[in-house]
C-alpha cells in the first residue's frame, strides 16, 4: 500500500492530538478516515486496534471471560474461559481418534473425519466451572470478570452422543460412562448414560469454526447445563459401564461438603445464576438514566425472569429479557434505572428459571453448604455498591 | 486500476444473476417427501477397535478393583520413590505442601469440610475409595513426567500414602486383591445430589 505524504501528516496530527508515543504512529486512526483510502481486503480479520479485551489468567490453570467488555450473549472464542488440570495439549487432528468400548456390542474407533461424517447438530449453550465464584474475600475492587469469569456461551457443533452410542451398540444395561481426555491430567469423569440420551454432544465446532485448543481441540464432550469439568476436553476415550468409576476429580475434588456432615457426589447441575455486567467495578456513573444489564443462565433449561433491585433487595422489578431466550445459554437482561446522583445504592439481580428455581441468597446457601473449602456450585445473589460519587464497587458481605 | 477491474467483474456477475432469475419462471416443485430421512440404526462410520488398541488406553481402575494390573508394592517400596518424585510438591511427609496435602486424619474421623475452609481434604480424611489413589498416580503423576511410573512403583506409592494415613499397616502389601478392600473413613459421607426440585437450595 502506497503511503502518501498527506497520510503521514494526518497520522502525525493524530499522534499529537492523542498524545501517544511514536511507536503507536503506524496504528493511529487518521483524523478524517474519509480523506484516506482504507486498507485492502485480507485473509484474516482482526479486532479494531483500540479494542483489547483480555482474559484474566488466575495462575496457570484458568482464565476468566471479560464479561464487562462484552455485549449480547455469545462469547468470542478467544475470550472463552479456560480451566485445565494438566495444561492445554497440542493434538494433531490427523492422528486424533476417539475410542468407545466397554459395555458395547462393537468397540469402535472414530477419527475426527468420522465424527464430522455423522449427522451434526449446532446448539447454543453456556459452560461454567463449578468453582466460578470470586467474591469470597474482603476486596471491593472486583470486576464481573473476577467475580464470575469462568462462564461463557458458544454455539457448539458436533455429533449427538446418542448417535455414537447407537453406532457402537451400547448395552441397555450400561448406566454410566467414563470420559477420558488426552491432556497431561488424562482427566476422567463418570457420566450417567441418561445424559447421552438427553442432550450430550461430542463437539468439534465453536462459534462456526473448529473448537479452540483451550476448549478441547479437536473434540470434547459437551454436557449442556452441567459443571464444566465433566465436559471432558481433548476426548480420547469413552468406556461404558454399569457403575461409576470414582475418579479423583469426582471424589476428592468436585464434591460438595454440606453443613450436615455429608458431601454431595456427582453434583453435575449448574443452578441458575445472574451477573450484572454494567454498571460494575470499575465504572464511574453520572446521574441520569442508566441501563443496568447483565447475563443470567441456568443448567435446568430457560431463564424465565430476572429481577432487579436498586435498593439492596428491599424491592424487586422484573428486567427485560433479550429474545430469543435459549435453553442452557446465557440470557441478556436489561433494566432502566434513573440514578439521581449523590446517593448510595446497592444494585442486585436475581435469576429465576423454568423449574421455578430462584437464585438463592448467600445466607440461604451458607445455611445448607457451610463454609466449604472451595465453594463449588456457589451461585448467590451478589450486589454492586454505587457510591454517592458514582464509583461502583463490589459489595462485600460478612462471611462468618 | 485493480479496483476498477474488480468492480467490472462484480458488475458482470450481477448481470448474469439477474438474467438467470428472469428466465427461471416455472414454479418450484413441491417436496416429494415429507421430511429428511430418519437416522438409520447405524451409519457404518468408524472402524472396529482392536483388543491391543483398547488395552493400550484402558487404564482406569474402578472402586471394585477392576482394571488393577498385576504387581505389588509396600510402604517401604514407595518411600524412596515418594522422596524422589513427590515430596517437592506434597511435602516431606505428605502434610507440608505446597500442593495438595495428602496425609492426615482427623480425631474421630470428623468431617468438618463444610464448616472449616482450611481443613485439607487428605486421602485419609476425605477420599472415599483407595483405588482412586492408584488410578490417579498412574495416569497423571508426577506432573513433570505424567504417566511415567511403572505399576509396581505406583503400588508402592499407594501403599506408602495409605500407610502414612494410617489406613493400612506399615508392612502391608498392596496389590489388585488388597487395594479394593481398604476401608476409607469418609466413604459413607458421600450422598447423591438431591438438587433438581423447584425450590432454592
Amino acid at each position: 500500500m502506497k503511503v502518501s505524504r498527506r497520510d503521514l501528516l494526518a497520522g502525525a496530527a493524530g499522534v499529537v492530538a492523542l498524545g501517544k508515543t511514536a511507536a503507536m504512529q503506524a496504528v493511529q486512526p487518521t483524523a478524517d478516515p474519509s480523506k484516506v483510502r482504507g486498507k485492502p481486503s485480507r485473509a484474516l480479520g482482526q479486532r479494531a486496534l483500540s479494542e483489547k479485551p483480555q482474559r484474566q489468567p488466575r495462575g496457570v490453570a484458568s482464565s476468566g471471560t471479560p464479561h464487562q467488555d462484552l455485549y449480547g450473549t455469545i462469547t468470542p472464542a478467544d475470550l472463552h474461559f479456560e480451566r485445565h488440570h494438566g495444561g492445554v495439549p497440542e493434538i494433531d487432528p490427523k492422528s486424533y481418534s476417539l475410542l468407545i468400548h466397554g459395555m458395547v456390542e462393537r468397540p469402535m474407533v472414530f477419527s475426527l473425519a468420522d465424527l464430522k461424517h455423522f449427522p451434526s447438530v449446532s446448539r447454543v449453550h453456556f459452560l461454567e466451572c463449578s468453582g466460578n465464584f470470586g467474591g469470597r474475600g474482603t476486596a471491593t475492587d472486583i470486576t464481573p470478570q473476577q467475580l464470575a469469569g469462568l462462564t461463557s456461551t458458544s454455539e457448539w457443533t458436533g455429533v449427538a452422543l446418542a448417535t455414537l452410542f447407537r453406532e457402537v451398540g451400547a448395552s441397555p444395561k450400561a448406566t454410566w460412562f467414563l470420559a477420558e481426555g488426552q491432556d497431561a491430567a488424562v482427566l476422567t469423569r463418570s457420566i450417567p448414560v441418561s445424559k447421552a440420551h438427553d442432550d450430550a454432544l461430542i463437539a468439534y465446532g465453536q462459534n462456526g469454526e473448529a473448537i479452540r485448543p483451550e476448549q478441547g481441540y479437536p473434540a470434547r464432550l459437551l454436557l449442556p447445563g452441567w459443571e464444566g469439568n465433566a465436559n471432558v476436553k481433548w476426548l480420547r476415550r469413552i468406556e461404558l459401564s454399569d457403575r461409576p468409576f470414582m475418579t479423583r476429580e469426582e471424589t476428592s475434588k468436585y464434591t460438595d461438603p454440606m453443613a450436615d456432615g455429608t458431601a454431595r457426589i456427582f453434583s453435575f447441575l449448574m443452578d441458575a445464576r445472574s451477573l450484572i455486567t454494567y454498571p460494575a467495578f470499575p465504572v464511574t456513573l453520572s446521574r441520569g438514566w442508566i441501563e443496568i444489564n447483565g447475563i443470567a443462565w441456568t443448567g435446568s433449561g430457560k431463564i424465565t425472569r430476572v429481577d432487579i433491585s436498586t435498593d439492596d433487595g428491599a424491592t424487586w422489578t422484573p428486567a427485560k429479557l433479550q429474545q430469543p431466550v435459549l435453553s442452557k445459554a446465557h440470557t441478556r437482561f436489561r433494566h432502566l434505572w434513573n440514578w439521581p446522583g449523590n446517593s448510595e445504592a446497592v444494585i442486585m439481580s436475581r435469576a429465576v428459571d423454568e423449574t421455578g428455581y430462584v437464585q438463592p441468597t448467600r445466607t440461604d446457601l451458607l445455611a445448607t453448604r457451610g463454609m466449604s473449602t472451595v465453594g463449588y456450585h456457589f451461585n448467590p445473589v451478589t450486589g454492586w455498591l454505587v457510591r454517592p460519587d458514582g464509583t461502583v464497587v463490589y459489595r462485600t458481605e460478612q462471611w462468618s | 486500476m485493480k479496483y476498477a477491474l474488480c468492480c467490472a467483474f462484480v458488475g458482470a456477475f450481477c448481470a448474469i444473476s439477474i438474467a438467470a432469475a428472469q428466465t427461471a419462471k416455472a414454479p418450484a416443485k413441491a417436496p416429494t417427501k415429507e421430511s429428511s430421512p430418519k437416522e438409520p440404526p447405524t451409519f457404518g462410520i468408524g472402524r472396529p477397535a482392536t483388543p491391543a488398541e483398547i488395552a493400550a488406553l484402558d487404564i482406569d481402575v474402578g472402586p471394585d478393583g477392576v482394571g488393577l494390573p498385576p504387581g505389588r508394592g509396600t510402604s517401604a517400596d514407595g518411600a524412596p520413590i515418594y522422596a524422589a518424585r513427590c515430596a517437592s510438591c506434597h511435602g516431606k511427609t505428605g502434610k507440608e505442601g505446597p500442593n495438595d496435602v495428602l496425609v492426615g486424619r482427623l480425631p474421630g474421623d470428623a468431617f468438618p469440610f463444610a464448616k472449616d475452609p482450611r481443613a485439607p481434604k487428605t486421602i485419609g480424611s476425605y477420599w472415599p475409595y483407595a483405588t482412586t489413589v492408584f488410578d490417579y498416580i498412574r495416569r497423571a503423576m508426577p506432573p513433570d513426567k505424567p504417566g511415567s511410573l511403572r505399576d509396581d512403583e505406583v503400588y508402592g506409592l499407594t501403599a506408602y500414602l495409605l500407610s502414612l494415613n494410617e489406613l493400612i499397616p506399615a508392612d502391608a502389601v498392596v496389590d489388585a486383591t488388597s487395594l479394593p478392600k481398604v476401608k476409607m473413613p469418609a466413604r459413607d459421607r458421600f450422598v447423591p445430589d438431591t438438587r433438581g426440585k423447584p425450590k432454592p437450595r
